[in-house]
């Protein structure tokens, strides 16, 4: 088992979608981070539930999978919410509310 | 695979203590009637729903005091994954009747709206069974899906009005904000998990240990999961969508979301902290340190300059969470653990009955006004006594003026920091003693309008307040009042031996 290399692949997705939540603009592309950093998750728990030997890795990553395409859903839908109000999907454009 | 297939073969079907989880069955349900009757009942019809919505939450009640009565004082379902004592009855009756007053706030705001009312009940309801969960979950797993159950019905009802662009901003940070700390959480909980085989807290705590063998991992792993939920008690540095999100939002939301949501943050860290991490001290007793200095100060800094009402009482929760946060820094100690968890569950049912109150008076005085401003209160005695004296009430408890609900809080935090005895509770203490001073500043503000400046416009029509706004000022006065008078109703359900599981210290 290559455990040292799968949790680095877990740090180095985890990086690039904390980056990409800080970075860009785009709401899309920001819920696109975010799916980023959940995949990074799971990658962790697999790797953990193999090296252990135990189930609840499995189970935890399966139940994060669900979860995040609920959230996804909901996200989707303000994006798509703002841009029917606002004709973008920017996030500096969404600014009314300041101080 | 194998491995999975052996553990098949061995799987037997829990027992389910069935009473144990009426509170939730009963919400579970009342929620998919309103649901469903959403669909099929007229139009005019729909306040049926918001009646329906406070008999299940009133119902629910039910089972938490039968619960209480009853002799068993622990039930522990699922391997002690779900746990339903006495510190998850206490803050399961806080969720319930704070979820009531918040009803009794939306009925008449959600009727005058024209907006979709049905929705608008099944998602409070929805969040609120998450709340429910999130007491008496003692589990990773649990955990996380408590929180998504509670959280994502609150994106949608921050965004409840689809054609405001500002209930929209609110939306879309809150949603943003929180799924990034969600999502930072758990890559702490997977790490957790990895290094401690096991996602029941009890097993976590047993392999956490303070002694010895202590790695960057542990401590990687014990401070990503708390900065998720200081996300979700908007703690600075962590409250940038609060304000934004509490001004978009329908006024009776931010009530909801300010108090219960807020509180159950809080329910996640104290359960966490005492069963999970208990011997990890070291790591995080230094971070809520920091965490509850800075969020009194920077909030009540921030508060002083608002304009606007919603704004101001934004920033000042904030600031509240502060001093919630403040017995938490000594709580890894012997002496002043059990002192930590009485102080923040004491605070946590005595905020959520004065900020109720608040966003009560505020709902009522924006009927007529139609305004956020604070001069918008101006010469409010004059002309509806009743909100004047009640909101002076509301605001000098958030303040901490005896003898009002927020003196026993703020009274019983300081005391358990102090009676550390350590020379970093003293430093806090002070921090938290000169931010009381400094949030009279904005409480006292509101007051001089009300008292001393005169009525904008000179408009003196009375304002009318329907029945559930005025029960929910009822309740809400009332328990702010006898809380502060008769401290020892409120310790008598604040004291708690300890959390079920925690380990003995």
């Amino acid at each position: 088992m290559f455990v040292n290399q799968f949790l680095f692949l877990g740090a180095i997705l985890f990086c690039i979608g904390v980056y990409g939540v800080v970075a860009r603009k785009n709401a899309v592309l920001m819920l696109m981070s975010i799916e980023i950093i959940l995949n990074s998750v799971n990658i962790n728990l697999l790797t953990f539930a193999l090296r252990n030997s135990s189930t609840d890795g499995h189970v935890f990553a399966l139940y994060i999978i669900a979860v995040a395409a609920a959230e996804v859903g909901v996200g989707l839908g303000l994006v798509l919410l703002v841009y029917r109000n606002k004709k973008t999907i920017s996030i500096d454009d969404l600014s009314e509310m300041r101080g | 695979m194998q491995n999975l297939s052996v553990l098949a073969a061995q799987w037997v079907a829990p027992s389910v203590d069935y009473h144990g989880l009426a509170p939730e069955l009963v919400v579970a349900g009342g929620l998919c009637l309103v649901l469903i009757l959403d669909l099929f009942i007229d139009d005019r019809k729909k306040w049926l729903l918001s009646v329906i919505s406070s008999f299940t939450l009133l119902a629910a009640m039910i089972p938490v005091l039968t619960l209480a009565l009853s002799d068993v004082q622990v039930r522990s379902m699922f391997d002690g994954r779900y746990v339903v004592d006495n510190f998850s009855l206490v803050m399961k009756g806080v969720f319930l009747l704070s979820g009531y007053v918040v009803v009794l706030l939306s009925s008449s705001h959600v009727e005058e709206g024209e907006y979709w009312r049905g929705e608008y009940w099944f998602l409070l309801l929805s969040s609120l069974l998450g709340m429910l969960m999130m007491t008496s979950s003692r589990d990773l797993v649990s955990i996380f899906v408590a929180l998504e159950f509670l959280s994502i019905p609150a994106y949608m009802l921050a965004a409840w009005r689809k054609r405001d662009t500002k209930s929209n901003e609110a939306g879309v940070k809150y949603f943003m904000l929180g799924v990034f700390a969600s999502a930072v959480m758990l890559y702490g909980m997977s790490l957790l998990y990895g290094v401690t085989n096991s996602t029941l807290l009890v097993d976590v705590a047993s392999q956490v240990t303070g002694t010895g063998e202590f790695s960057a991992v542990h401590a990687l792993a014990v401070v990503f999961v708390v900065v998720g939920f200081a996300f979700k008690v908007s703690a600075v540095p962590f409250h940038t969508w609060a304000p934004d999100t509490y001004e978009g939002a329908p006024a009776p939301v931010t009530a909801f979301l300010s108090v219960a949501s807020k509180a159950a943050g809080f329910v996640a860290l104290v359960v966490l902290i005492y069963t999970a991490f208990p011997l990890a001290h070291d790591i995080w007793q230094p971070f809520f340190w920091g965490l509850s200095a800075l969020t009194m100060t920077v909030g009540n800094v921030l508060a002083l300059k608002q304009h606007n009402i919603v704004r101001m009482i934004a920033y000042s929760s904030i600031s509240q969470g502060g001093f919630v946060l403040m017995p938490l820094a000594v709580a890894g100690m012997s002496g002043s653990a059990n002192s930590a968890l009485r102080s923040v569950v004491l605070y946590m049912i005595i905020y959520a009955a004065t900020n109720l109150g608040v966003f009560a008076v505020i709902l009522a005085v924006s009927r007529k006004t139609r305004s956020g401003e604070i001069s918008s209160f101006g010469g409010l005695f004059s002309y509806a006594p009743a909100l004047g004296v009640l909101m002076t009430l509301f605001m000098a408890s958030l303040a901490g003026i005896p003898p009002l609900g927020g003196w026993i809080a703020k009274f019983v935090a300081f005391q358990s920091l102090l009676s550390s005895q350590s020379s970093w509770a003293y430093g806090l203490a002070l921090i938290g003693a000169v931010n009381s001073v400094i949030a009279f500043g904005y409480y006292g503000n509101v007051m001089r309008e009300i008292w001393m400046r005169p009525v904008p416009d000179g408009d003196i029509t009375q304002i009318k307040i329907p029945g559930s706004l005025t029960l929910a000022l009822g309740i809400t006065s009332v328990a702010t009042l006898v809380f502060g008078i008769f401290p020892a109703i409120g310790l008598h359900f604040a004291d708690l031996a300890e959390i079920a599981g925690a380990l003995s210290r």
